[in-house]
């Protein structure tokens, strides 16, 4: 119980960040949805499509609206110019924003709609213009039922708001995804503690308000405003100025990312550079986020960007595909590829020793044949990616049933029987742990995948930054990495991302 | 047409449709200032059309509604809204505002914020004490929110009062008192009223000209006295034959 008190008191800045984004959201969404409430008072029409808009936006899962604005900001660059912020808290409010657009809107036509025919009548019977009509009749009678809504938007925007942790911007879902990579349950808690304690806050205090407009109670819209006020500021002012020199490293969401950033970053700390972290971001996200600049360090693999980026279905020798990314990169963007680090996190099939022996499968040969009989299990990206297809077509694979699962609890559906085989990631920890087998590969179908650090363009010619780093290139080999990374993932005696950072630091002897 | 100095309303050929309804079907009426006049028909006969028509909540398809030798169309809505008193069946006391903002809200819309003598003249108009001024709409009863509705609708000093079923809510005896009370107003503060009614009892009783509609035409329009004399045609006399019967039903009850 301490670990979750322990981590409640870490989380400060990401709650200050929280309620901003949040607050932000809210109040951009009333905005817009109580112009919008009003129109389609006066006219039928515009009342359907707006409900019927923020329905729709209702039906897609946040995590997709979410990143659907990656995509978005990233062309209208072509309007508003690079310096457009893609990843962030700028996507963030705009998709948290359409969210809490439903409530406020439907809550305002509602009540719109059911004031009371006699007293309409009466305010244009006694001469009101339509502005006085809104400001004096419509609006106070109608505000209990709007911050009845705003209320509702409240709840599911702070809510919502915890995924924007996948786009780049730090929220209290920071420690429930880095929580829920790690198995570390007292961070998942706390994030969920904070995120919830904060719901239920911010629905109270908006609920006083709403009590205090339905029961004509200033003192209580007062009470309620300046609380919630209150909050605000301080989540502000706790805020510190960004220092512009500060050196964001990124991190896709597994343990491995964050240990790795953490590398990077306690290097260049001692080199005297401000270090903030982006943690979780979605594996699409990144190389666009650090090619951009939204980022300005990122670890990647080889194979990863040889498919997705170059769009190459070739194979060449490990290399060879380095150099040529290196090339790449440099020509399309800018992009610094410093070097490879030394090891390979490859896509690989891994089953239970015991279950292979029996089966006599040693070979992705071997495993064709069997398949009709096994249920293979992926991370949840995997049976989209060109990998799983190359290999597939190149084996004939034909599995019983396909099964996703998140790339933490896919190992643990291996050893508890929901999966035969996974594609499980050669520098995981739990490869040895749990004495899987990793099956050959005897047609070379998955590419190589070569840990490799990019540098955005704005930092390729900084010699200082890159001198703290060079020493990384080509350091770490596979063992360090697994015994790294399983340190963070077991379940007893894990470390921090940080702490594996420093023992495999002091390990590598990098210092 | 001439127009005599003491013309304060005059309907000019109004025609009011909607889709293939005809509402008011080629209106054509002068009101003399000061008269009370009642607009009496049954539901769908037009006549609350033919009244909303004067401070345009309804809009004529063709025609003219002329006020103090004003076409209303040629007048901003609310600004001709704010010369004319309106009182209606829904009353639509604001339930947010105290019966004192309710009253003054008139004088308040044309910029006059400091009311209250006048809110205190106005409730003693319609015989209300200064008490009510602070209380809300929902603590009064139906008999005094009409009060109030007809002390808002003479804020402004109108000379024009239109009223649609003023009193359709409200209990007989409350009726009864309140249309005494809106007659004595429209006496001592000089009035035009126009009051739109299905019950030709208080036509009668109350105007001193009344005008009864049918399939949005005016078919009759007598004194109180010429229709209870058999004047005014069918319909006017289908009407006036209700009250006259229950009135020789209940004499014969006292013999």
């Amino acid at each position: 119980m301490s670990d979750v008190w322990t981590a409640l008191l870490s989380l400060g800045d990401k709650l200050a960040e929280h309620v901003i984004l949040s607050a932000a959201a809210l109040a951009l969404g009333t905005i817009i949805a109580l112009p919008l409430a009003i129109w389609a008072g006066r006219s039928p029409m515009i009342s359907r499509l707006a409900l019927g808009f923020a329905s729709l936006v209702q039906t897609i899962p946040a995590l997709a609206l979410l990143a659907l604005f990656f995509p978005i900001l990233l062309s209208l660059r072509a309007v508003f110019g690079e310096d457009l912020p893609t990843l962030g808290f700028l996507p963030a409010l705009l998709a948290l924003s359409l969210y809490a657009l439903l409530p406020i809107l439907r809550n305002a036509v509602t009540a719109r709609a059911n004031l009371d025919p006699g007293v309409l009548e009466a305010a244009d019977g006694v001469g009101m213009t339509s502005w006085q009509k809104l400001r004096l009749v419509e609006a106070p009678l109608s505000a209990p039922f709007v911050m009845a809504g705003i209320r509702t938007a409240a709840v599911w925007t702070i809510g919502a708001a915890t995924l924007s942790t996948t786009i780049g911007q730090p929220s209290l879902g920071d420690p429930i995804f880095a929580g829920l990579q790690t198995q570390n349950w007292a961070l998942v808690l706390a994030g969920c503690i904070m995120s919830a304690g904060l719901a239920v806050l911010a629905d109270s205090l908006l609920g006083l308000i709403e009590r205090g407009l339905r029961v004509r109670r200033k003192w209580m819209v007062w009470l309620g405003s300046a609380l919630a006020a209150l909050g605000l500021i301080a989540a502000l002012a706790s805020q510190q100025a960004e220092d512009d020199d500060t050196v964001t490293i990124g991190a896709k969401s597994f343990s491995e990312q964050y240990i790795l950033a953490r590398l990077i970053g306690q290097r260049l700390e001692d080199a005297g550079f401000p270090v903030r972290y982006r943690d979780g971001l979605g594996s699409a996200v990144v190389h666009e986020a650090v090619t951009s600049g939204a980022i300005d360090i990122s670890i990647d693999y080889s194979g990863t960007l040889w498919t997705n980026q170059l769009n190459r279905e070739d194979s060449v020798p490990a290399g060879e595909m380095l150099t040529e990314i290196g090339r790449w990169e440099r020509k399309k963007s800018g992009t610094l590829m410093l070097g490879a680090l030394g090891f390979e996190n490859a896509y690989a099939f891994a089953m239970k020793q015991d279950r292979a022996e029996r089966l006599g499968i040693k070979t992705l040969d071997d495993l064709a044949q069997a398949a009709p009989q096994l249920v293979v299990g992926g991370d949840v990206e995997f049976f989209e990616r060109p990998e799983w297809i190359a290999v597939r077509d190149a084996y004939g694979f034909n599995f019983k049933q396909q099964r996703n699962f998140t790339s933490t609890f896919m190992y643990d559906a291996l050893t508890g029987g929901e999966a035969d085989v996974i594609s499980a990631y050669t520098s995981d920890g739990r490869i040895a742990a749990d004495r899987l087998v990793v099956l050959e590969d005897p047609k070379d179908a998955l590419p190589a995948y070569d840990a490799l650090v990019l540098i955005a363009p704005e930092h390729a010619e900084n010699e200082q930054l890159l001198s703290a780093l060079r020493p990384l290139v080509g350091a770490i080999n596979v063992d360090a990495m697994r015994e790294a990374n399983f340190a963070v993932d077991r379940l007893e005696n894990k470390l921090s991302p940080e702490q594996a950072a420093s023992e495999l630091a002091v390990k590598l002897g990098l210092d | 047409m001439t127009k005599p100095a003491d013309m304060l309303l005059r309907f000019d050929a109004v025609r009011k449709t909607y889709g293939a309804i005809t509402a008011a079907d080629s209106v054509s009426l002068d009101i003399a200032a000061g008269s009370f006049v009642a607009l009496v028909g049954a539901s769908g006969s037009g006549k609350s059309t033919l009244l909303k028509m004067v401070n345009r909540l309804v809009e004529p398809t063709s025609g003219n509604v002329v006020l103090e030798g004003e076409d209303v169309l040629s007048v901003e809505p609310h600004v001709l809204r704010r010369r004319i008193g309106y009182v209606f069946q829904g009353i639509g006391l604001f339930p947010h505002m105290t019966v004192a903002e309710n009253i003054a809200i008139g004088p308040r819309l044309a910029g006059d914020r400091d009311n209250t003598a006048r809110v205190s003249e106005l409730l003693g108009l319609v015989e209300l004490d200064d008490s009510f001024a602070p209380r809300l709409p929902h603590e009064l009863s139906g008999g005094q929110r009409q009060r109030i509705g007809v002390a808002r609708a003479l804020a402004a000093q109108p000379h024009l009062l239109l009223m649609d079923e003023p009193f359709g809510a409200l209990d007989p005896v409350t009726r009864d008192a309140l249309g005494n009370a809106v007659r004595s107003l429209h006496d001592r503060l000089n009035l035009t009223t126009v009051m739109v009614t299905h019950d030709m009892t208080e036509a009668l009783l109350l105007a001193d000209r009344v005008l009864v509609m049918d399939g949005g035409q005016v078919v009759a329009d007598e004194e109180p006295r010429s229709l209870l004399d058999g004047a005014g045609g069918t319909v006017a006399q289908a009407l006036v034959a209700v009250p006259r019967d229950q009135a020789n039903a209940l004499a014969e009850l006292t013999q």
